[in-house]
């Protein structure tokens, strides 16, 4: 995917306890577009930014389903339908049997589409992301507001963010 | 409220985590590396030699012959397939359990599961006899008829709950590197390092956002893994129990498969990760004392559950009246393969029982040398079952001995250079413990609360 890189001014915090209160902070200042960036996920960010909870189940289900359909339909129309042999006398649509076949594509289809999902919802893969300090898939946590959010304004948010305690604030892109 | 161990020893920050699990990768190989690289590397170029014989000349060259058709190929498959399981167990069941302390032994664990499975896929490829028409295993259109597989067929399930579940945790696996590999990507000081790890990161950036999806998606691959990695053993186990053949046709099989496989599975993260803990002193504060201890107790436990297998199978055997499996039975403890039931049982059964103790649970030397007793005595369980069964069955005129080879030996000892050599590339390329999920959990023992998340 080609990168597009937004320009916009990011806070650099020291602490987990700092970030989710900057976090809070900015999202009360009415910032909506903000990004939080940690090298882990941390325990009460999804509040702090007002995140809601990922629609990522959704798309599993549908795609269980989906699986499981296509098991039965494979074995029974394999089995019972464009080549029906008899083995051992046993029926041509065996289901007891053909339950291991359904569940594991279950599963496969399930597993398989979350990922994507993933991959949709985090836009990747994607190459080369700018790199507002290497230290923040470290020890470091950030807030990147870009340049079209409601209400930006480069000396207020500065101010803010200095003010939560960020050690450092610079204007980049992202 | 009772006070928890600390997870990570040391008291670290966030750079040491980051700068402690790295290290390995960013150095160059000690000696001792390279010595059991070479070793393991070697032990793979003479597998592939033996592998090569056996295709070209044919499987007659291993010891299978009337009545034992099935011999080293499935018995080491379904170990390898058993060693496997602790791996998603470990990352899937502990995860949805809020074992915090699965995070230190997770990653490497997964990384067993993917190497293991892949050596074991490799042996009912080449256990048909003429693997370059493996392709007829699968469902597709074509030109035969169209003729499709037996969908009633064992076989055919094991192809679906084996490739399925090698790409699961292969998926989980990587799912779990990703934002690890964004890590190492940033700390790269030369291009070559930076652009690969940065392709392999998928251009992670780590926001909440991401984050939110992010674990969204481990729960639900762990939820999906769970049902996935009792089903695997489950359906090997069928290969055997949906037959008529005494000694196989019993119902305790798919449980019995799947505590044999954790046990078995639980004693190969303990063997590696002793090596781990000597190969790389950095990890010795991740993957403490504790760690190993609680290993410890679910190989004792899981060994509790496989003797108890054992004594039910005998039990059932006298109780269902069938002479045909009480035979099988006593002629498997005391018949010509009697040395091979009695390897199993002193491995698996009385051998861990030293864990009761436990300072034997936390020390090292103890528990490696068990580990490695519980591995041989898993193996031989499979051969148990496969060959005893198969030895003697209902009519004297099939009965014989199966004819081991050195090719056999070859097969054997040759797989765990390929799963060696694997595993010794996956410690110096990969980080060996999960970064971004350590750190949350740094704090565990430390505050007074006793941790929260």
């Amino acid at each position: 995917m080609a990168a597009q890189y937004t320009k916009g001014i990011a806070g650099i915090w020291d602490s987990e306890a700092l970030i989710l209160k900057a976090a809070a902070k900015t999202r009360e200042a009415g910032f909506t577009k903000f990004e939080a960036i940690s090298a882990y996920p941390v325990h009460g960010m999804e509040e702090a930014c007002g995140i809601k909870r990922s629609w990522i189940p959704y798309v599993t289900f549908v795609a269980a389903l989906i699986g499981g359909t296509a098991g039965l339909a494979l074995t029974y129309w394999t089995s019972a339908v464009d080549w029906a042999v008899n083995v051992g006398g046993k029926p041509f649509f065996s289901l007891p049997a053909f339950i291991p076949i359904i569940f594991e594509l279950t599963i496969l289809f399930a597993a398989l589409s979350s990922v994507g999902a993933l991959f949709y919802a985090c836009k990747i893969p994607r190459m080369d992301p700018p790199v507002i300090d290497p230290d923040l898939s470290c020890h470091k946590f950030a807030i990147f507001i870009p340049h079209n959010d409601v209400g930006y304004d480069e000396a207020k948010i500065e101010k803010m963010f200095k003010d939560l305690g960020a050690n450092t604030v610079k204007k980049t892109e992202y | 409220m009772i006070k928890r161990n600390p997870l990570v020893l040391g008291n670290k920050t966030l750079k040491d985590v980051t700068d402690d699990i790295c290290a390995p990768l960013e150095r160059f190989p000690s000696k001792s590396w390279v010595a059991m690289f070479l070793g393991a590397k070697t032990l793979l170029l003479f597998y592939i030699c033996i592998l090569g014989a056996v295709v070209g000349v044919g499987i007659g060259l291993l010891g299978v012959t009337h009545p034992v058709f099935w011999g080293t190929m499935i018995v080491t498959f379904v170990f390898w397939i058993g060693i496997g399981h602790a791996g998603t167990l470990i990352s899937a069941v502990l995860f949805l359990f809020r074992q915090k302390w699965r995070t230190s032994v997770a990653r490497t664990a997964e990384a067993m599961t993917v190497f293991a499975v892949m050596t074991a896929g490799l042996f009912p490829l080449l256990h048909t006899g003429r693997p370059w028409l493996d392709y007829w295993l699968f469902p597709y259109p074509n030109q035969r008829g169209p003729l499709w597989v037996n969908f009633r067929s064992p076989l055919l399930w094991d192809v679906f709950a084996v490739s399925t579940y090698a790409t699961v945790s292969m998926v989980f696996w990587y799912i779990g590197l990703v934002p690890d590999f964004a890590t190492i990507k940033d700390r790269a000081k030369n291009k070559i390092r930076r652009s690969v790890y940065g392709a392999l990161s998928l251009g992670w950036r780590g926001t909440a956002k991401n984050w939110s999806h992010y674990e969204m998606l481990y729960l639900l691959l762990a939820g999906l893994s769970t049902p996935l990695v009792l089903s695997v053993h489950t359906i090997v186990s069928f290969d055997f129990a949906v037959s008529n053949l005494p000694g196989w046709h019993t119902t305790i099989f798919p449980p019995y498969f799947v505590a044999g496989a954790i046990f078995s599975g639980f004693a190969m993260v303990v063997t590696l990760m002793t090596l781990v803990r000597i190969g790389f002193k950095e990890f010795q504060n991740y993957v403490t004392l504790d760690h190993m201890e609680v290993m410890n107790k679910i190989i004792m436990t899981t060994g509790m559950l496989v003797g108890y297998a054992y004594a039910s199978e005998f039990f059932i055997a006298w109780y269902s009246g069938n002479p045909y499996e009480r035979f099988v039975f006593v002629n498997r403890a005391f018949g010509p393969y009697g040395w091979s039931y009695w390897v199993m049982v002193s491995c698996n059964v009385l051998i861990p029982q030293i864990f009761w103790f436990k300072k034997m649970r936390r020390s090292i030397p103890v528990m490696f040398v068990v580990s490695i007793f519980v591995n041989i005595g898993m193996w031989f369980e499979r051969f148990v079952i496969t060959v005893t069964s198969l030895h003697r069955d209902f009519l004297p005129a099939n009965w014989g001995m199966y004819q081991w080879s050195w090719f056999d030996t070859g097969v054997l000892v040759g797989s765990f250079g390929m799963f060696l050599t694997l595993f010794l590339l996956y410690l110096r390329l990969f980080p060996a413990v999960s970064i971004a999920e350590v750190k949350p959990v740094l704090h565990v023992g430390y505050d007074n609360e006793g941790g929260h998340h």
